[in-house]
């Protein structure tokens, strides 16, 4: 039972970061700060058919995900990429992980109780 | 170990691999794996025939909640008493989603002849094809999966 509480809560804490992935534009924002590293809202906004203001929204979802964070460099504000939070996507194989335990333990069952 | 396992060039979020020894011989642990009805009765799935490499078939999940669940997958490779493998779309649990044009993972049954038993390795790999929508999608199902499992157990211990 412990040990699945502690994923649980694990899994409670991965949920903000996946719904802030899902969403195409958001994700081309990631990938582009994952490729060109910290970047302006001015340089992310020219490669997105939305308008700037949609652009800041999107990062404000990102940021709020803890995905990516932003200082001002005078009037610009540039984005980066958070990488240990984007860590927490890894946190998926977790739930498939436990699903195998589950199963190699009824395997195991299976074949010492039926010889 | 056979060495029809993956490259280990996958990343570390591609993979999942499970090691664990059994105490029966490997000709039975084999029958359990490559007999399509024995591996449904610990897998709970009913399977629409036997295993043939090459071969598509349909599951229906029997595990309990989810017997509305079916289960898409393609026998890849059989290699008597060491070696099967399938590919599927992992976590496909959403009836109302089309899973087949998604990326599928691929699922491997190593068997080893080990001192009391057999020691069996189960890897699925091929994640960071599986888009990353569907992950958050695994993470929000499998939430009330847990809901429903402490539920059981609860019942269970307090019986």
């Amino acid at each position: 039972m412990s040990r699945r509480s502690a994923a649980a809560l694990k899994v409670n804490e991965a949920v903000p970061v996946f719904a802030a992935l899902a969403d195409p534009t958001r994700l081309r924002l990631i990938g582009r700060l994952a490729k060109d590293g910290p970047l302006s809202i001015t340089s992310l906004s020219e490669s997105e058919p939305v308008t700037r203001q949609a652009i800041t929204r999107h990062l404000e979802t990102l940021g709020q995900a803890g995905l990516v964070r932003d200082t001002r460099l005078g009037r610009e504000r540039v984005f980066e990429l958070d990488l240990k939070r984007l860590e927490k996507a890894r946190q998926y194989l977790d739930v498939i992980s436990a699903q195998w335990d589950d199963a190699a333990a009824r395997l195991k069952a299976f074949v010492e109780e039926h010889p | 170990m056979t060495a029809t396992a993956q490259p280990s060039a996958s990343s570390s979020t591609d993979r999942i691999e499970k090691k664990f020894t059994v105490s029966a011989p490997r000709s039975r642990v084999w029958r359990a794996i490559s007999d399509s009805q024995e591996f449904g009765t610990w897998f709970r799935m009913r399977l629409d025939g036997p295993f043939v490499a090459g071969k598509q078939m349909t599951g229906n999940i029997t595990h309990p909640g989810y017997e509305h669940v079916k289960v898409d997958m393609r026998v890849e490779r059989i290699q008597p008493e060491s070696y099967f493998s399938y590919k599927w779309h992992p976590y496909a649990i959403d009836t109302n989603s089309d899973y087949s044009k998604e990326p599928m993972t691929l699922v491997e049954f190593m068997l080893d002849e080990v001192k009391d038993g057999t020691a069996v390795t189960i890897i699925e790999s091929g994640f960071d094809r599986v888009p990353l929508a569907r992950r958050a999608e695994a993470f929000r199902m499998n939430e009330k999966g847990w809901e429903g499992q402490a539920k059981n157990l609860a019942k269970h211990v307090e019986a």
